[in-house]
């Protein structure tokens, strides 16, 4: 299960969502905002997506992690919108009979999800500037 | 053939706008599409050289042929997470 959503993300709920008699292991990843990159203090975070697209790719990659190893369940939220300093943008929870299966499949989730799906963030610096974060992209 | 094309992010910022219209010769590629971009919309430049292209929600090469009737958009490297 994917979604996107500008609430608050509750990892209890997705934990209840991979449970099953069947796994031995349940895995959950947070990815939280930091307040310094690279020296500089950020305040809070901006999200937005291309949500057609954000979506589909989410569906494709929880496809591909069930079809690449043997799991009992999979569900990924992305939080969009304004994020407060240690809130939560993404929750993934994986579980699988066995734990290698769900650290393997819960870290190759989060790095791809990194690379494929359309979703940016702007960083609103304490300096009072923002920006949007684009890798590989000097933004002036 | 006139085009739509979605923005979004830093692309968004600079145009002003969540979309875009531009001509593109007939049975145009993606490639003749970044060239258009980088010509009539020169503060998207650096921009149109790091991102991909979508169509209807897929990445798609510079030699893929862009249908009459598409959703297209305009990728920035992505950073969500």
């Amino acid at each position: 299960m994917v979604s996107l959503t500008n609430d608050a993300l509750n990892p209890a709920e997705l934990l209840a969502q991979v449970a099953s008699h069947d796994a031995g292991a349940a895995v959950l990843f947070l990815g939280t905002t930091r307040e310094f990159t690279h020296g500089r203090r950020t305040t809070s975070l901006d999200y937005e997506c291309y949500p057609e697209m954000a979506q589909e790719k989410l569906a494709e990659l929880e496809a591909e992690a069930r079809r690449r190893w043997p799991l009992t369940g999979c569900s990924i939220v992305h939080r969009l919108g304004h994020l407060a300093l240690g809130e939560a943008s993404i929750a993934i929870a994986v579980s699988s009979p066995h734990r290698h299966d769900s650290f393997a499949a819960g870290q190759w989730l989060i790095d791809t999800i990194k690379q494929v799906v359309p979703i940016w963030k702007q960083e609103n610096w304490a300096d009072g500037t923002s920006e949007w974060v684009h890798p590989g992209l000097t933004n002036d | 053939m006139k085009i739509r094309v979605k923005l979004f992010a830093v692309a968004r910022q600079r145009i002003g706008r969540d979309s875009l219209e531009i001509e593109l010769p007939d049975q145009p590629t993606i490639r003749h599409l970044r060239a258009s971009l980088v010509e009539h919309f020169p503060a998207l430049a650096d921009i149109v050289t790091h991102s991909r292209l979508a169509i209807n929600n897929e990445y798609a090469t510079d030699t893929f042929p862009i249908p009459p009737i598409a959703e297209i958009a305009l990728i920035p490297p992505v950073s969500g997470g």
